[in-house]
């Protein structure tokens, strides 16, 4: 057996090899062969980092040094510097934004400083796609000792002592869950993995499956013990090739050492996993709908009760947890529902995971303890808004969550203190937007998606939401009318009290509570058909401002429709009725002399 | 092969253990001993490669954990190549000069695993940490 000296760890996730690690893999590896340091040095493809926006990552063990925005090109310096000479190569360390300093070690950046990591603990740190890498780290023993060394009512206290709830958004405590299944009449029962993952801007879930499939495996065969189904399937996106091809690896593997299959650790247990792929339509991430999806139905949902618990795939006793509630199962089993209900608050538990997108500095997948405020984890660990420009909104809970303003920013996170002001801790999309967002357009945003995505079997979600994304949409395009606010009221209402599931039921959220915060914008759009950040096309009026003018002609010069005259070294203006609106103009001008809206 | 106990899954993630080991030992924070190994083009020319492969081969031999072995650059004592520098948390760092793999075998045993210092390799003991 070859002893390596040094790990070179290369994210594999998604967004790394979008930014070209694959590449980067290779070229590193024909370079240790080059070298002749291919029999001390091992290049390692490992899960997502979380650090995306600075992908690809890489991190060197044992010295602890974290690379960022690694091209293919720069292998040959990591080469000949640092694992030939020791040195570290100073230019592709991490910039830290808020100290302006170079970071030297992992645990030394202010991103991974505040994070907590359960779900996420193997991802950046092993092969997803070697078995042996997920059992160094503990895997498997959880399932070992559940197995033989508790009963299913063991497990099932256990899990409700440690207070996990779910993870998908619900917040439904999952040890009843698995309770209520256990205790439903009916055989075979199944439990099913949700990896329908569809707010747009979250991928907590893919993340998981990719760097660490082995967590959710073990968890759902410690759940099929629980509950006693033998059958486990995961329902996945067919849009995630990647988390596909590792959960392939992984069942594979997981099998060959009977850690899958029949008579389990020898206990006489058997379970099997088989993959459903989905069409990516949002709304089979609703249980009911995705149970009928699997079984090779409409993806449509249907009234509870029933719940799955009772009567859900093939009408039997059915359990559906989240892909992040499954990666909580191992650690909880091994550490116990002490150590776990010792994170949190009083009423949430543990960790979540949350995917950081939008206007933030460090892009991203953190996790963090519940209980966090929301300025910690866009400042401290999100770095910042991004150029200097101020804060306006977050939105949590994706389509169906809400924005939360400066003034909630303080507010510790958990499942209720999220509900208490207007939004939803969801399953873990958050998105900040800074001064330059329409809180009218980010409305009329989350409409589209939900009026498309509804799956159009009730009509307060399929023709209501859709009245309101009209609504919202002749705003933004200043032919609002004074009632328009009264009737997008009227309608939210309607709609979240007669909608068949939870994706009618919360699609009016991000509407109410942008109305709620940002009335002001919503009603300057409307009386006087102004848009304060230049967001909606329709009311934008670009103007030049003659004292900041200086008379470069870059402006008239990229003009579509050439609007814009003057004379060279005079001031230029632009001629309203033949303006497009094109923003040209304003992104070329060089002394901040065009002015929007 | 499939594995039918707990014992069975033990034995085999000590096995796996041994290849990820130095993944594990940075995270772990104050009680880490380090051997710092002087990689410079002066250092690599004395043999230094030599040394840190014998270090690696008697760690893992004698499966010593709590420690990592970190290849650095010129420790500017390019006349007593190879150089390595022993950090033991809450002790003076040791500077060991002209170490071949045997003397790098004998520094773990005696040192690291014994707690006696080699006097007669020792270049230096009165320095700040690096």
């Amino acid at each position: 057996m070859n002893t390596y000296r040094t790990h070179i760890m290369v994210c594999g996730g998604t967004g790394c090899i979008s930014s070209g690690s694959d590449q980067l893999i290779d070229e590193l590896n024909r370079l240790l062969i080059e070298t002749q340091y291919d029999g001390e040095v091992q290049v390692v493809k490992t899960g997502c980092f979380g650090f995306c926006g600075q992908g690809p990552i890489v991190k060197i063990h044992p010295d602890e040094v974290f690379y960022v925005q690694v091209q293919p090109g720069d292998a040959k310096e990591i080469i000949e510097e640092h694992i030939m000479k020791g040195r570290r190569v100073e230019r592709l360390l991490y910039h830290e934004p808020m100290e302006k300093r170079k970071v030297k070690e992992h645990k030394d950046m202010a991103f991974y400083k505040k994070q907590y990591r359960i779900a996420l603990r193997n991802c950046g740190l092993i092969n997803p796609e070697d078995i042996q890498e997920y059992i160094a780290f503990g895997g498997y023993e959880a399932l070992g000792r559940a197995l033989t060394e508790m009963e299913p009512a063991d497990v099932i206290s256990l899990v409700k002592r440690s207070g996990l709830r779910g993870r998908g958004g619900g917040g439904f405590s999952t040890g009843l869950k698995w309770e209520l299944t256990r205790q439903a009449a009916g055989s075979p029962k199944y439990i099913i993995c949700n990896a329908d993952e569809g707010d747009p801007g979250a991928f907590m879930d893919r993340s998981i499956l990719e760097g660490d499939p082995h967590s959710v495996l073990e968890a759902m065969a410690i759940g099929g013990y629980a509950i006693g189904a033998n059958k486990g399937y995961i329902y996945i996106r067919a849009e995630y090739p990647l988390a596909i091809h590792r959960l392939q690896i992984a069942i594979q593997q997981a099998k060959e050492l009977g850690l899958l299959g029949k008579n389990i650790f020898g206990i006489g247990f058997d379970f099997d996993i088989e993959l459903k792929y989905g069409a990516g339509a949002f709304v089979c991430g609703e249980e009911t709908a995705l149970i009928h999806s699997i079984e090779g139905k409409r993806g449509e949902p249907t009234k509870k009760p029933p719940f799955p618990a009772e009567s859900g795939y093939r009408g039997k006793p059915t359990c559906v947890n989240n892909v992040e509630t499954f990666a909580n199962i191992p650690p909880i089993i091994l550490k116990g529902a002490d150590w776990f209900a010792s994170i949190g608050t009083e009423k949430s538990k543990g960790t979540k995971v949350f995917a950081l997108a939008g206007k933030v500095n460090n892009v991203g997948l953190v996790e963090v303890p519940m209980g966090i405020t929301l300025r910690e984890i866009i400042y401290d660990i999100g770095g910042g808004i991004k150029d200097n420009k101020k804060f306006k909104a977050v939105q949590t809970g994706g389509p169906s969550g809400g924005v939360i303003t400066e003034e909630n920013l303080d507010t510790p996170i958990d499942y209720e203190s999220l509900k208490a002001i207007g939004s939803m801790m969801g399953s873990g999309g958050m998105i900040v937007m800074d001064e330059d967002d329409c809180m009218v357009n980010i409305a009329k945003f989350y409409l589209e998606f939900t009026q498309d995505e509804s799956c159009g079997k009730c009509t307060p979600c399929r023709v209501g939401t859709k009245r309101m994304y009209e609504i919202l949409e002749k705003i933004t395009e200043g032919k609002g009318e004074a009632e328009d606010m009264e009737h997008l009221e009227q309608l939210s209402y309607m709609i979240k009290d007669s909608a068949l599931c939870g994706l009618g039921q919360t699609a009016p959220n991000p509407v109410l509570s942008t109305m709620k915060y940002f009335r002001h914008e919503y009603i300057s759009h409307i009386r006087d058909h102004y848009c304060e950040t230049g967001s909606c096309k329709a009311l934008v009026k670009y103007r030049i401002n003659p004292e900041k003018c200086v008379g470069c002609t870059a402006c008239a010069r990229v003009c579509p429709v050439n609007c814009i005259s003057g004379a060279v070294k005079k001031p230029h203006s632009i001629e309203e009725s033949k303006c497009i609106k094109c923003g040209a103009c304003y992104d070329a001008c060089k002394f901040d002399a065009v002015i929007k809206p | 092969m499939t594995i039918k106990s707990l014992e069975e899954l033990i034995k085999i993630r000590e096995g796996a253990q041994k290849k990820v080991n130095l993944r594990q030992s940075g995270d772990d924070g104050e009680d880490i001993i380090e051997i710092l190994v002087g990689m410079a083009t002066c250092g690599i020319a004395a043999g230094a490669r030599e040394t840190l492969h014998a270090i690696i081969e008697e760690i893992n031999h004698r499966e010593i954990k709590n420690i990592r072995v970190v290849p650095v650059g010129c420790l500017g004592y390019c006349h007593s190549e190879p150089v390595i520098q022993v950090n033991i948390p809450g002790e003076e760092p040791i500077l060991y000069g002209k170490v071949d793999s045997n003397k790098a075998k004998e520094i773990i045993h005696h040192h690291i695993l014994g707690g006696n210092i080699l006097k007669d390799s020792v270049l230096i003991n009165t320095f700040q940490r690096a």
